[in-house]
């Protein structure tokens, strides 16, 4: 299957869809991760639409990009962008976290089509996406390899064997996104443990930084192809997002890393995304 | 046993490797930093555009592995046991075992015989570990000729395997031709007094001690425990029925090894005496192997010892 290549307001309207599946699965499962799927949305949205290559109706196409989240918990963007995407129903996102429901809490390989890795430890994605990089090159096959991080997340040490083996070996068919929304779980990450300078650090690792608003359409495709368009180094696009963006209550709180919102309060957020309750629950129920 | 073969079975998984590389253009080799002890060197040396060196970062290296397995490639890679058991743990549980992707693991230097290097690179944790990540599958070969062949038939089972391998040169116990089926357990001599389950470099030693019962007139059966996952539950029943007492042998901690699984079916299955030469739940220490072996109770003698306690269980239980 061809890229998409959707127009930018087309991705921005596949972000906002995106969003509504969040709340509406989060006020469904009343479990899961609010602020990391919403600061995620707006580059999953192009990173599915616009930018890899794969086939939803045979989610082990040789030929496919190939994409995954390095933070498992940020379940609910990632199976809404599956789901979207057309891996499978939208239905099943209303099972999201429960039992018998093949949307796990975190991503499970064997149980969710479109998911290539298991993850939900920290810290190992990136490694996974050297080596998907090295074995796609020993094959001169010319597939993308994205792995999306979190900013907290950078505190893991096995990330910097990764981003050391990754520069090495110029992995340049290799993308990493970081969704740098400055906010974990005990709270801002600059007063957990601090990361900066993270832009530098990635380029004292060798590797090629682009620094985007993480919100802004435009900025997010073009990282996209400059990443493409490099030779000889790894990329990482630092996405510099907001923690529960496009819930007013939610956005740039910590607390919001790992509750899902109340019912009085999902419907509030789907209000200030535009929609019901009413009206996206029946279209998950119905897609 | 003057004129026996001794040989490294690290390096029946190295010339494994150079095998497969040959049969199989998919089949890539990782190593952190330790190419020429774990024998990878062997490979790198025949196919350098399919070996990856990963330098000192063993996380890194099995995750690694996870990645290439996704793009259709059959990683093996390889450190010393502590650390692709201990150290990456985590990323076999979670990329790996969760998500039953087709990566091999060479642990090297198990075991107390492991020497002068100590209790940190005397890996003896991994049965307990391997055993309890769903996926997993783990073989421990007694010899070279079975790392030789128990590496080729990792290439030919779908998901995670882990080997285990030794330092030193240990005698040989096999030939060519002796079959090695993946989780079918070889019974080395015959004997229906009692059995011993052994596995990796205890399979001599239960195969020593069994000649020396012979002389005092009991018959042992020596079964050759080589896959520790799945493990060969009909011949382990088989000889708790016939044999009617069991003594297990491994180079591992006692808690969660092959004594642990072993029991656990029998229990089950078959309750006979069972008793366990094992590593008594500490660290192991420097010296020579020969010389641990022997302070940490893993020879033939002390399995002789056992055997003599669980055949008086049994009788008096008669
Ligand atoms: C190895 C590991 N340690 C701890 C956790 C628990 N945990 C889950 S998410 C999270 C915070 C992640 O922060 P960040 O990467 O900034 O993601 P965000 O809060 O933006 O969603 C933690 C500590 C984990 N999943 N894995």
């Amino acid at each position: 299957m061809p890229r998409l290549f959707y127009p930018v307001d087309k991705l921005k309207e596949k972000a906002l869809f995106i969003r509504r599946d969040i709340i509406t699965m989060l006020i469904q499962a009343q479990s899961g991760h609010s602020g990391g799927p919403l600061s995620c949305a707006d580059f999953c949205a192009a990173l599915a639409f616009y930018e890899a290559n794969y086939d939803p109706m045979n989610p082990a196409w040789p030929e496919r990009d190939i994409w995954f989240f390095s933070i498992g918990h940020v379940t609910p963007v990632h199976y809404s962008m599956l789901a979207e995407a057309g891996f499978f129903p939208l239905r099943d996102l209303m099972n999201f976290r429960q039992f018998g429901g093949h949307c796990q809490g975190h991503p499970s390989k064997l149980d969710t089509p479109g998911v290539e890795v298991s993850s939900g430890s920290l810290g190992q994605g990136l490694s996974v996406a050297v080596g998907a990089a090295l074995g796609s090159r020993m094959d001169r096959h010319q597939r993308r390899i994205y792995c999306i991080m979190g900013d907290g997340e950078q505190q893991e040490g096995s990330i910097w064997e990764a981003a050391m083996a990754a520069a090495h070996y110029k992995l340049d068919n290799l993308c990493a996104i970081v969704d740098f929304n400055k906010a974990q779980i005990d709270g801002f990450v600059e007063n957990v443990m601090g990361i900066e300078p993270l832009a530098d650090k990635y380029r004292a690792f060798n590797w090629y930084v682009v620094e985007i608003d993480g919100h802004d359409m435009d900025s997010i495709v073009e990282a996209f192809e400059r990443a493409r368009a490099l030779k000889g180094r790894p990329t990482v696009i630092l996405a510099h997002t907001i923690m529960g963006k496009g819930v007013s209550f939610m956005e740039d709180k910590p607390e919001w890393h790992g509750k899902p919102p109340s019912p009085e309060q999902g419907r509030q957020a789907l209000q200030e995304l535009g929609t019901t309750w009413e009206e996206w629950s029946a279209r998950l129920d119905n897609g | 046993m003057s004129g026996r073969e001794y040989r490294l079975t690290r390096e029946g998984w190295g010339r494994a490797l150079v095998k497969l590389g040959h049969e199989n253009p998919n089949v890539v080799v990782l190593v952190g930093d330790l190419a020429s002890s774990t024998m990878v060197d062997l490979f790198a040396r025949e196919f350098p555009e399919r070996f990856i060196e990963c330098g000192i970062a063993e996380q890194n290296m099995a995750t690694i592995a996870a990645g290439l397995s996704l793009v259709g490639k059959i990683p093996f890679f390889a450190t010393y046991g502590a650390f692709a058991s201990c150290r990456a743990a985590d990323q076999l549980r979670v990329a790996i075992c969760y998500s039953n992707l087709n990566v091999k693991i060479g642990g090297a230097h198990g075991g107390i015989s492991v020497g002068p290097d100590g209790a940190t690179h005397q890996a003896m944790e991994e049965i307990a570990i391997m055993r309890s990540l769903p996926n997993m599958k783990m073989i421990i070969p007694a010899d070279y000729y079975e790392t030789f062949k128990a590496t080729g038939a990792a290439a030919e089972i779908s998901g995670p395997v882990y080997i285990r391998f030794g330092r030193e040169k240990v005698p040989v116990v096999t030939d060519e031709n002796t079959p090695f089926i993946f989780g079918k357990a070889n019974i080395m001599r015959d004997g229906g007094d009692v059995a011993i389950i052994a596995c990796g470099v205890m399979v001599h030693e239960a195969l020593a001690a069994a000649e020396d019962l012979a002389r005092s007139g009991i018959e042992a059966r020596v079964i050759n425990m080589h896959t520790l996952k799945p493990l060969d539950e009909d011949c382990i029943i088989k000889a708790a029925r016939e044999c009617g007492a069991i003594v297990t042998a491994e180079e591992h901690q006692i808690y969660g090894g092959l004594g642990s699984a072993v029991a656990q079916v029998v229990a089950r299955e078959y309750p006979v005496p069972m008793d366990y030469v094992a590593v008594m739940d500490r660290f192991g220490e420097s010296g020579k192997p020969d010389e641990l072996l022997t302070a940490f109770g893993l020879r033939s003698g002390d399995i002789i010892r056992k055997v003599g306690g669980v055949i008086n269980m049994k009788s008096g239980r008669d």
